[in-house]
């Protein structure tokens, strides 16, 4: 099971003290929150991506570039990429590009967007937002996996003899996370290609999206991937810590109040009871994220959000000090001991997906021929590829 | 395909807010109608009350988080079970009062679709008398419920009018007769495929999932290149 937090990147105003980052702060600060993370022993930090104030994550792969840097064992992801405004052929070659530089320590979570101004910035249409969605990721598949693509669909430009560049690390293409809370086409998809698939797991009653869990796992054995159980599932999850309930909820309030996403509406006792939110001691957070296992199966990844809504970078440091030395811990022994062998303990690793690959074999490395200009007259540009019509007899 | 021994279940949603209600008085008395038509007719009828008023502490967050607490799932539990419903609201500056409108605006988009509704509405002036046929009815038109023809209005002089008597009479015999045609059931039953729906859009009962699909097919590695879509945007 690997423990995690994810951001949002929000820039918010801190309600206590009226002070608001500069955008050079919080990225400053994010960097921060990603090496303290490992440093309390989380597994996973993911980044999200927007393409408007007040959020700096326009460019995720730069970031975790920059983290992947200064870390050792931490996986760095996403939460969400956005499939759908995104050309999938630079996505395949930006996360590809973050794959060799982190060593394979990455994986991503696509999503969709929900913002419709954002999608005609970028050319695009909400009201195809899932249809995008779907046919992109298709793309990104094969890109992936085909040294050569010809495509053609109803969104992109056709693509005739492309090569996506750098091939993945090791040729093994990153895994990659479904993210959703209430389509069932994308959990449908993710079942499909076996890939993961994550919800949320903030603001609905967990009811709509168990259902589609259920759904992907169902599938996922339909589509041969292995029985539904071991399907890879992952959880969102948002937690505020104190020594006791009393203080957690006394210092965590005028977030919660105030929060970009909810504030000024539900109380925030409500907003605990109906959904995944914990506030309070570490036991209370460790009892409630113990209940997500019951509802959903045994699952992989949970990842945490906690720097969001103005809570200033010395508090999400603590907050994590504590997520690591006293609610993760335990949760790691607790649900180990839960778990049904049958199910995986954790998501794929760049590792485990190279195993699989090739057993014992060394990785394919590979080398490029000599340039030619394009791909589109022979077949693979790389040397250990066989050559089909790679040269016609000259004068 | 209607049980006829079957008592009807009649959901009565009200938002006046003082007490006594006006609205609330109003459909009450279409009630008893309802119920006294249902009887004549050889059926029982069992009565669930929804004032709106209790549910206002959950009002903000299921606006602004569509988490519905307690009282708003009893509601819906009601209305998702309901044959027929009587809808009653305050008239408040030319329109319908906000309780009213916010209560419907957070119902799942199909919870009511085919179900029959009468509609009534209070007012402290007879020119609101429009409210109901202008700004109600369309409410129900959009949840594709089955607004009675009758519409029903009380402002202060109809209440020692007798003619308000003659259409709440005539409004529950026409509720009692769309309920005994067991038309919701039968849209339920024989054409509920022909409404667009979307996941969990029926208070989590709509939950069939179609593989059979062109994005169905798009997710499971298809493609859309040859496929009639009203978003193409080679033909749009």
């Amino acid at each position: 099971m690997q423990f995690g937090i994810m951001s949002v990147s929000d820039i918010t105003r801190d309600p206590v003290s009226g002070y608001t980052p500069s955008e050079a702060e919080r990225i400053d600060a994010i960097v921060k929150i990603a090496k303290h993370a490992e440093e309390v022993g989380l597994d996973v930090f993911a980044i999200g991506e927007h393409h408007n104030p007040p959020f700096f994550s326009s460019s995720p792969t730069t970031l975790l570039a920059h983290i992947a840097a200064i870390t050792e064992r931490l996986i760095l992801t996403t939460s969400t990429t956005l499939i759908t405004t995104n050309d999938p052929v630079r996505l395949a070659e930006e996360y590809a590009m973050l794959q060799h530089l982190s060593k394979g320590r990455m994986d991503l979570m696509l999503g969709r967007g929900n913002t419709a101004p954002v999608y005609p910035w970028f050319g695009q249409d909400i009201r195809q937002g899932l249809h995008l969605a779907l046919e992109n990721y298709n793309l990104l598949h094969r890109l992936w996996r085909e040294d050569v693509v010809d495509w053609e669909g109803k969104f992109r430009t056709s693509l005739q003899g492309f090569t996506s560049t750098p091939r993945p690390l090791d040729d093994v293409p990153p895994f990659v996370w479904h993210g959703s809370i209430r389509t069932p086409e994308i959990a449908e998809q993710a079942a499909y290609y076996g890939n993961g698939y994550f919800a949320n797991n903030i603001f609905w009653p967990k009811e709509h999206y168990r259902r589609l869990i259920d759904y992907y796992r169902k599938r996922f054995e339909h589509y041969g991937h292995g029985t539904g159980k071991q399907a890879i599932v992952g959880l969102g999850g948002q937690a505020f810590i104190a020594k006791s309930s009393q203080e957690a909820h006394a210092q965590f309030r005028p977030y919660f109040d105030e929060a970009p996403v909810y504030g000024n509406g539900p109380a925030m006792e409500d907003f605990e009871e109906m959904t995944p939110l914990s506030v309070g001691s570490p036991q209370e957070v460790i009892d409630k994220t113990l209940t997500f296992r019951e509802a959903f199966g045994d699952y992989q990844r949970q990842l945490f959000l906690m720097d969001h809504a103005g809570l200033p970078l010395k508090t999400v440091l603590e907050q994590l000090d504590l997520l690591g030395e006293h609610v993760v811990p335990v949760l790691r022994k607790e649900l180990e001991a839960k778990r049904d062998p049958e199910a995986p303990a954790n998501p794929p690793s760049h590792a485990d997906l190279v195993k699989a690959k090739y057993g014992d074999d060394e990785p394919r490395q590979p080398r490029p021929n000599a340039n030619r200009g394009d791909n589109v007259t022979g077949g693979s540009p790389y040397q250990d590829s066989e050559a089909e019509v790679s040269a016609y007899p000259t004068l | 395909m209607t049980d006829t021994t079957e008592a009807f279940r009649l959901v009565v949603v009200s938002a006046g807010v003082s007490d006594p209600s006006s609205t609330r008085m109003l459909a009450d008395r279409l009630t008893s109608r309802v119920v006294a038509a249902a009887k004549e007719r050889g059926r029982e009828t069992t009565v669930t009350v929804v004032d709106l008023r209790e549910l206002l502490p959950e009002l903000p967050t299921a606006l602004s988080s569509q988490l519905l607490g307690p009282r708003f799932q009893r509601a819906v539990d009601a209305l998702s079970e309901a044959d027929g419903v009587i809808a009653a609201a305050p008239v408040y500056k030319a329109g319908a009062s906000g309780l009213f409108t916010s209560f419907f605006q957070v119902l799942d988009n199909d919870l009511l679709i085919g179900r029959p509704v009468a509609l009534a509405a209070t007012a402290g002036t007879a020119r609101h008398a429009l409210v109901v046929d202008e700004e109600m009815r369309s409410l129900f038109a959009y949840l594709r419920a089955l607004p009675v023809p009758t519409s029903l209005f009380a402002s202060t002089e109809d209440w020692a009018d007798d003619a308000l008597n003659g259409r709440l009479d005539r409004a529950a015999h026409e509720l009692v007769l769309l309920m005994e045609s067991g038309f919701a059931r039968a849209v339920r039953n024989e054409s509920w495929k022909r409404y667009q729906h979307t996941f969990g859009s029926d208070a989590g009962r709509e939950l069939g999932i179609d593989t059979d699909t062109d994005l169905m097919r798009l997710a499971a590695g298809g493609s859309l290149v040859d496929s009639e879509d009203p978003f193409d945007p080679r033909t749009a």
